[in-house]
């Protein structure tokens, strides 16, 4: 049976007389499709295009139409002085890109990690089934709800080295024994980035974890109870085998979307040469410092970066799925 | 029978840990934003005052009901729009079989992953090009990039689950796709157009990399950009109470939207995101 | 009203062929049903006539006109979905005036339609309703009312009992059959896995098996000629009884069949004996299956309540000689 509307169907049997059914909803798909289709290469392929473009060119703010091709200058190029030695430059050579390559791969891998495991903990207790659940579902709910601007700002309140509660808190706990400046102490900057971050993001793992943890039937956990499992052993025996499709995908979408942060580290920790992301040092130097044709490098390489993991996962998921699972 | 009673409260325990820890930021940001004077830069756990003072200033900043009204502008016709446009393209991508639709699903789903600096640069020159610069304009075209993909992608999910009968149904009394579209699935879709356009809404309410990048005003800014920018003449006058309050004005209709449609919009998350 | 013709009609999903190659031709005002097993085609030929899928080749006309390219509701016909298909949002009175709407029709012409078609279904005290207000009979009835409302050359109904209970079918049955005849006799096809329910309602039924037309014929011509193997066994309930080797070859063919109400204890005469391995009591008849050394038990009709018992010897025979159908080695029917 035929799960959708065909009305005729392509490839290898064309029909002798085609319904104008067929016809006119394929016509009216394409129709349909239009404004998407169009508003996407407007708003996302032709922009994209541009910005590899100009990092091909020397344009600047105020002169970007008079852009001239300068081939792969921004990324790397080196002239060899007269005594001999090399003088390398371009993104590719710049130590301040390198640090925020750095910056970023520490940071995604990090967070990525840890909201996984802390995600995976509070799904589980929000699986159980205990009066309060909802209380507790709602509760988390609202780290996603505040925007990042807001959280930026509250915790960078929170972590104020002279009245944050932070500091107050460890101080009367006796973690610390002087106030530690979070955000502006180049050792503690990446933590302070890392905590805000993992505080925000957690409930989106934790709710995408939780959906997949809700597929499995409830008869096996009733079946490991019968045989009086050890509850460790079932989590890593069966619980986790059975969500690790789910939480594949929750991992992979975290830390496409980490190596693409932007908005907490230029809020909460700026110019600070410990937390500049990929993203944050490209509009840098695309704006503020008016090296456009160099931002827009940076803005390729990261986007070649994304675009290569995402296209590596997809591939080897493919062979996962055909080679035997489970 | 003791290791029971020890496994229980350590749970219990773990759950006040995790709620104290999801809710507590945002109660001390309540609570400085009733402080105010002197009062700010001592740490207090509970509330001690109850002044509104940070809060008129806020209102008195000049620039910020602007720039709440040009927030709730944006997010509202970036989502209408983009609700517009993916409703129509996800019938054809769920109920119209052609060819290449399976690449198209897979582009609309790579466009999701762009990181927006890297259609900054390109983004920056079509705004300036057609006069969009330091519009809202420029904010709600530029802001479909990250909108359309996902409100595209989840209604196509909801849509395709529709069942087969009632369409055919119509067409067979002479339903055109448009039609089907209008009076057979919209109706029955709502629910799921409330959950996309509320999440998509937050999305674009939250915004800052473009907001930042395409406004040079403050009557033309948006509320991230506006707090991020909240600051006095040095380090030392940062004026917290009122960023305090700042937030906590934009944040309280959000948590309430977000608590009312809590389970549309942990049922929208899970569609989007476990769609792998 | 409408006389359809079906010339050559081939079917394919993609590399699969799943209607071989149909010629049929359906009277106008005629009851038609297609019957035949699971996945023989019945639903998708069905679907051809109606539209909603390309007809691969082969041509489909309605009096005369070639309708492969027209879309549905061009050609005339209505649907009546197994599924009742109703819209959920609307009530009963705007899901049967749907198509109306769509065609322009005033809102005078709509309710006189709709309230005519209420008033032949007795559904009209459902007319402000939601469809989730009704039960399964009452949501079938709307849309068979919905069909109604239509006007259409052709009515088409795919399975439209299956998803009642047994009880409600028969009543369902009913009401389809005097809907037929009040209709000014409407042709109309009915898709059926049931051959109890092809057998009561058609003037013609077309069997059908793996995208091939096995025979069309009224209801008692397949019954009393049918012309292979295959037909025989399925027409008639319970089974026909099949006999091969030694019991066919006494009557000079390769398998014989014989209906169970065919076969009678025959004490003076007998062509088969044997013991009683299961009776079926129904209260009205009895079936009585006897071990008479061939592969499957013999099956007997009996009317009322029988007095026989498990392990009894019987001797049976058929009625008359001209009950016994035989074939030959491909299943076709041999001349008696």
């Amino acid at each position: 049976m035929a799960t959708e509307v065909t009305a005729g169907t392509l490839g290898e049997a064309e029909p002798q007389i085609r319904s104008e059914l067929f016809v006119s909803r394929t016509r009216a798909a394409m129709l349909f499709l239009l404004p998407m289709i169009v508003a996407l290469i407007v708003v996302a392929g032709w922009p994209l295009y541009r910005t590899i473009y100009f990092s091909f060119t020397n344009a600047s703010l105020s002169n970007l139409s008079g852009a001239e091709f300068v081939g792969f200058k921004n990324y790397l190029s080196w002239i060899t002085l007269k005594s001999g030695k090399t003088l390398y430059s371009g993104v590719l050579a710049d130590p301040a890109w390198w640090n925020a390559v750095w910056n970023t791969v520490r940071f995604s891998f990090v967070s990525v990690l840890l909201e996984t495991v802390i995600g995976m903990v509070v799904a589980l207790v929000l699986n159980a089934e205990f009066p309060g659940r909802g209380l507790v579902r709602a509760a988390i709910l609202i780290p996603w709800a505040i925007p990042t601007i807001v959280s930026a700002k509250m915790w960078g309140w929170m972590l104020n080295d002279q009245f944050g509660i932070v500091n107050d808190l460890l101080m009367r706990l006796h973690l610390i024994d002087h106030k530690i400046a979070w955000t502006a102490s180049a050792d503690t900057a990446m933590l302070a980035v890392l905590v805000v971050d993992i505080w925000k993001t957690t409930p989106f793992m934790a709710l995408l974890i939780l959906a997949g943890l809700q597929m499995i039937p409830k008869d096996i956990y009733e079946a490991t109870l019968i045989d009086g499992v050890n509850p460790i052993k079932v989590f890593f025996r069966v619980t986790l085998p059975l969500v690790r499709p789910a939480l594949m995908v929750a991992v992979i979408f975290r830390l496409l979307d980490a190596m693409r942060i932007f908005d907490l580290i230029y809020v909460l920790t700026p110019n600070s040469a410990q937390t500049k992301t990929m993203s944050v040092i490209a509009r840098e130097n695309l704006i503020d410092f008016d090296k456009f044709a160099y931002g827009s490098a940076e803005s390729t390489l990261l986007f070649l970066l994304i675009a290569i993991i995402t296209v590596l996962y997809i591939w080897l998921g493919r062979v996962d799925l055909s080679g035997g699972n489970r | 029978m003791a290791w029971a009673l020890t496994r229980k409260a350590g749970f219990y325990l773990l759950v006040l840990a995790i709620i104290l820890e999801s809710v507590f930021p945002f109660y001390y940001a309540i609570l400085t934003s009733f402080k105010s004077g002197t009062s700010l830069f001592e740490v207090n756990y509970w509330p001690t005052m109850f002044s509104w003072d940070n809060y008129a200033a806020v209102f008195q900043n000049g620039s910020f009901p602007q720039n709440l009204l040009n927030s709730i502008i944006v997010a509202t016709l970036t989502v209408a729009l983009s609700l517009l446009f993916a409703v129509t393209a996800a019938y054809a991508l769920s109920r119209v079989r052609f060819r290449g639709r399976s690449v198209l699903l897979l582009v609309i789903l790579s466009v999701s992953m762009f990181p927006q600096i890297a259609v900054l640069a390109g983004l920056f020159e079509v705004i300036r090009a057609f006069g969009l610069f330091n519009t809202l304009w420029g904010l709600i075209f530029s802001y479909t990039i990250f909108t359309l993909p996902f409100t595209v992608w989840v209604l196509t999910t909801f849509m395709r689950d529709l069942p087969i009968e009632i369409e055919e149904a119509a067409i067979v009394d002479g339903a055109t796709p448009w039609i089907i579209i209008t009076r057979v699935f919209m109706p029955l879709m709502w629910p799921a157009l409330v959950t996309t356009g509320l999440l998509a809404f937050i999305a674009a309410w939250n915004e800052f990399l473009f907001a930042l990048t395409f406004t040079s005003s403050n009557a033309t800014r948006t509320v991230p950009v506006a707090i991020a920018l909240l600051s006095g003449a040095s380090q030392f006058e940062i004026p917290w109470g009122t960023i305090m309050a700042a937030s906590v004005i934009v944040t309280v209709p959000l948590v309430v939207l977000v608590l009312i449609f809590q389970r549309k919009i942990i049922s929208g998350l899970t569609a989007g995101g476990v769609k792998g | 009203m409408a006389e359809l013709v079906l010339k050559d009609v081939r079917k394919s999903f993609g590399a699969v062929e799943v209607i071989k190659g149909v010629s049929l031709e359906i009277h106008s005002g005629e009851f038609m049903v297609f019957v035949g097993p699971s996945g023989c085609g019945k639903s998708t030929l069905l679907r051809l006539i109606a539209g909603l899928e390309d007809i691969t080749s082969g041509t489909l006309s309605f009096d005369g006109e070639v309708v492969n390219g027209l879309s549905p509701s061009r050609r005339g016909v209505a649907m009546v979905f197994q599924s009742y298909a109703l819209h959920p949002h609307m009530t009963v009175y705007d899901n049967m005036a749907f198509g109306m709407q769509l065609a322009h029709g005033t809102k005078e012409q709509i309710r006189e339609r709709v309230e005519k078609a209420a008033e032949m279904l007795q559904i009209k005290q459902y007319l402000d309703r939601l469809p989730k207000q009704l039960s399964g009979g009452q949501r079938q009835r709307v849309a068979i009312g919905r069909a109604i409302v239509r006007d259409p050359k052709v009515f088409l109904f795919d399975e439209p009992l299956s998803n009642l209970d047994a009880a409600l079918r028969v009543a369902t049955r009913l009401e389809i059959a005097k809907l037929h005849h009040s209709m000014n006799n409407v042709t109309m096809i009915y898709v059926t896995h049931d051959q109890v329910e092809a057998m009561t309602l058609a003037d013609r039924i077309c069997v059908l098996r793996d995208g091939l037309v096995e025979q069309v014929g009224t209801p008692l011509e397949l019954y009393e000629h049918p012309q292979s193997l295959f037909v025989a066994g399925f027409i008639g309930s319970p089974k026909m009884n099949f006999l091969n080797g030694q019991f066919a070859a006494k009557y000079g063919a390769s398998t014989i069949g014989i209906r169970s109400e065919h076969i009678d204890i025959n004490e003076t005469n007998p062509m088969w004996s044997g013991e009683v391995v299961h009776a079926e009591k129904l209260g009205s008849d009895s079936y009585i299956f006897v071990d008479i050394g061939s592969e499957e038990p013999l099956i007997v009709r009996q009317n009322g309540t029988t007095n026989k018992q498990l392990g009894d010897n019987l001797k049976l025979a058929p009625i008359t000689p001209a009950y016994v159908h035989r074939f030959d080695a491909q299943g076709k029917p041999m001349a008696n």
